[in-house]
């Protein structure tokens, strides 16, 4: 049906969606759990409660994007988590505290809920912590020097303050009264972590590869590409002048600060598809040196045509169900 | 000091223990609450939505260790078995595919709206979801045995410069060993279930629940495993006679035969001896292996000796297998007695409830038991035919391997603990609250009339 060349685009662009939604849905969700009040438990619980029916879907497409890459591209599937090894050992099982940590501390005994609830903070931030640390590694190739280190750890903070971002954007949006009122705080504070944090890759990025200086510093190309940067610059501004008013009466466009942030998501996916399509591990292995078999791919591929949309419209039918600030969350 | 090969099986002997407990539960308890679910829709009585919520927390709490242990797994292939992928990756990826697309979000998202949308959807929808998560399950099992099984009985591909091509999907998803294995888990998973049911139920009654709700799930459990447990039996002897015909070698060791002969004996007990190729302290019931296996008294069974240097450790899936068919025995045991004496006179003896709390995780063990004779039993090979243990194995350092190992012991070790406690510590709950009141009976009579509206309020 398709050709070789065409299935590895296909196939790419798939894992492209599954990293995009991911970084968005559970990156709300970690950066949930990174802003934990501690020492107040009702927020605490309203918070966790905000993101209770959805966590569990959203870690999903983790699971979806990492089997793209196991499925389409084994070759560099294996190459890449060989050398992450360590780091993707403690996201997995930050992955795992913070998971269970969810149900534990509503089901076991009520004195230890702090615990559990420090497990739900520290899960998600060694999480973040990892995956930015693992982007880090991904973008300088995975040389082993102490600028690549630094550069990682630097990636590491970032992720951690993005996720904080879309996390607190997500409670302005859910949550009411004092919460909301707080959230606005961590949003704005977040929001400025994040932007340095965006800053310090987009500079550091090119400097270090000299291709992506080729490709982003290339005329035309300078020109054409200027418009993204200067969007997600602008996109950043607008939000932080709007939570430094809100809430507003009747607690309009509370929704407007998560939008924006997806959009810089958006936008900064973009970017970094763009420094480094078609490799897949950058400057060593392309999508077309690791793809499956063709025939593998055709296979999975019509399923993932029906399947995908499915998916994602039973996903929006979940999100509608639960519509609106969160209230409670209770069994029953 | 350990090498990278026995570390990376270690590690990946512990991830998958210790996560296929968790579906085991949930795979049939998921189908236990719709049943739940649909008799409170059917009858109106709000005792079977009381069984509904217990067993739905425990349902949330088993799935949430089973999905997070789950997503280890995947990347598994890739950090500690590279050569499988790149041998096998044309089957294992789109069959690992199907199971994220078609089963791991239908049951992460319908399990919110099952857990949390109660109130906020209408109650055939909260049905329909609950049906769904159950599916899910099922359907994740379904794509996870058939990759399962076609390591063990590889069907519907060709070899192409040393990497797997598939000729025939259909011949990969129901490989010969595919609808034995499958039916077995399936059947193993009801019946864990319903142990853990009738066992933590049982345990309600002894700590002096007088509710209706503990009894009546009582009686469910014991019922479904008085008709699963001699299933299981049937279905454990096709799947056997399917493995001869398969994997011979594997059913020598279960067996401990050393020498191909007729009228092999059945034995109850003995210590094999790999370096002798003999068995130590036999205790047997003569031709009866032959009987079973080949269902003709003088049929002949091939021995290790013929597998030499290719078969799998004797001891472990000898002794493996010896667990699971005598635990499977004494459960069929169990359930029927109990059930007989509960349809006799509606009470069980309280030495019955604690035999039946004492066995409320015995479906684990017989499950791990069974696991690990299957999968020991293909060793040293890990695709039957084309790639052994060894050559898929990583080659990073044992340190780190060591370091990862050591990290995921740790927290298992953690999470069993919490896990066990808080499911006692849940039932110690439900013994306290209050029976179905009247004004429970009256609200759920009107839901059940015009059942769509009044959910909302």
């Amino acid at each position: 049906m398709f050709s070789a060349e065409t299935l590895a685009v296909i196939f790419v662009g798939l894992m492209g969606l599954s990293i995009f939604l991911y970084a968005i849905l559970d990156g709300y969700d970690l950066g949930v759990g990174i802003l934990l009040p501690l020492e107040n438990q009702q927020q605490s619980d309203n918070m966790i409660a905000s993101i209770g029916p959805f966590w569990d879907a959203n870690e999903t497409w983790l699971v979806l994007a990492i089997g793209v890459l196991l499925i389409a591209f084994p070759s560099a599937h294996s190459f890449i988590l060989k050398e992450l090894y360590i780091p993707v050992a403690v996201l997995l099982i930050a992955l795992i505290l913070r998971g269970v940590a969810f149900d534990f501390r509503m089901k076991a005994a009520f004195s230890h809920r702090p615990t559990w609830d420090k497990a739900f903070k520290v899960g998600s931030l060694l999480a973040a912590l990892s995956q930015g640390y693992m982007l880090g590694m991904y973008i300088m190739g995975f040389e082993y020097s102490w600028q690549s280190t630094a550069f990682s750890l630097l990636s590491a903070v970032g992720v951690a303050a993005a996720y904080s971002y879309i996390g607190a954007c997500w409670l302005v949006m859910k949550s009411e009264g004092e919460l909301q009122k707080k959230a606005t705080k961590w949003a704005r504070k977040a929001g400025r972590f994040s932007f340095l944090g965006v800053l310090a890759v987009s500079v550091v990025n090119p400097l270090i590869n000299a291709s992506v200086y080729e490709r982003w510093f290339s005329l035309p190309n300078m020109i054409l590409l200027l418009p993204m940067p200067a969007f997600c610059f602008v996109l950043f501004l607008i939000v932080d002048r709007l939570l430094k008013r809100m809430p507003f009466q009747d607690d309009v466009s509370c929704w407007i600060p998560f939008v924006g942030a997806i959009m810089i998501f958006f936008l900064c996916f973009n970017g970094l598809a763009f420094s480094f399509f078609p490799d897949i591990v950058p400057g060593k292995i392309t999508i077309w040196q690791a793809a499956a078999a063709p025939a593998s791919l055709s296979f999975i591929l019509w399923g993932a045509l029906v399947v995908i949309p499915c998916i994602l419209a039973y996903t929006c039918y979940s999100y509608r169900v639960f519509w609106g600030k969160t209230k409670e969350l209770k069994y029953y | 000091m350990l090498d990278t090969l026995i570390l990376s099986r270690i590690q990946f002997a512990a991830n998958i223990s210790f996560h296929i407990l968790f579906p085991a539960i949930t795979i049939a308890l998921g189908w236990f609450l719709f049943y739940f679910k649909l008799r409170f829709n059917l009858s109106g009585d709000p005792i079977w939505m009381r069984a509904y919520r217990f067993w739905v927390k425990v349902f949330a709490l088993t799935f949430a260790i089973g999905v997070v242990t789950g997503i280890t797994m995947s990347f598994q292939f890739g950090t500690n078995w590279p050569g499988y992928m790149e041998t096998v990756g044309n089957i294992a990826g789109p069959l690992l595919g199907y199971e994220v697309l078609t089963a791991f979000f239908l049951e992460a998202t319908f399990l919110g709206i099952m857990l949390f949308g109660i109130n906020r959807v209408p109650a055939k929808i909260h049905t329909l979801a609950t049906f769904i998560v159950a599916l899910g399950t099922s359907i994740s099992a379904f794509w996870i045995l058939s990759l399962n099984s076609w390591m063990h009985t590889p069907a519907g591909y060709e070899m192409i410069d040393g990497v797997a091509h598939v000729t025939s999907w259909l011949e990969v998803i129901f490989n010969p060993s595919f609808p034995y294995r499958f039916s077995h888990m399936m059947v193993a998973s009801g019946l864990t279930a319903s142990f853990l049911i009738a066992g933590i139920s049982a345990y309600r009654i002894l700590r002096g629940d007088a509710k209706r709700a503990p009894k009546l799930t009582l009686k469910t459990a014991l019922t479904v495993a008085c008709v699963l447990g001699p299933l299981q039996m049937i279905i454990g002897d096709m799947h056997g006679l399917n493995t001869l015909e398969h994997q011979p070698q594997k059913v020598a060791a279960m067996e401990g035969v050393w020498q191909t002969e007729k009228n092999v004996p059945l034995l109850l007990f003995a210590i094999p001896d790999e370096a002798a190729k003999k068995n130590h302290f036999e205790l047997k019931i003569p031709n009866m292996a032959s009987l079973i296996l080949t269902h003709k008294i003088d049929g002949e069974i091939k021995g290790l000796n013929e597998f030499e240097g290719n078969h799998p450790p004797v001891a472990p899936v000898f002794w493996g297998f010896r667990i699971m068919v005598g635990l499977g025995l004494l459960m069929i045991f169990v359930a029927w007695f109990s059930r007989i004496k509960l349809w006799k006179s509606e009470h069980l003896s309280p030495w019955n409830l604690k035999v039946l709390f004492a066995m409320s995780f015995s479906g684990w063990v017989a499950t791990l038991a069974g696991w690990y004779v299957t999968e020991i039993g293909r060793q040293p090979e890990l695709v039957t035919g084309i790639l052994t243990v060894k050559d898929a194995a990583t080659d990073i350092a044992p340190a780190n391997v060591g370091l990862s190992l050591s990290l995921y012991l740790i927290v298992y070790a953690i999470l069993m603990v919490a896990y066990l406690h808080t499911v006692f510590l849940m039932a110690r709950g439900a013994v306290e609250i209050e029976e179905v009141s009247y004004e429970e009976v009256r609200k759920s009579n009107m839901q059940h009339e015009n059942s769509d509206e009044v959910n909302h309020v």
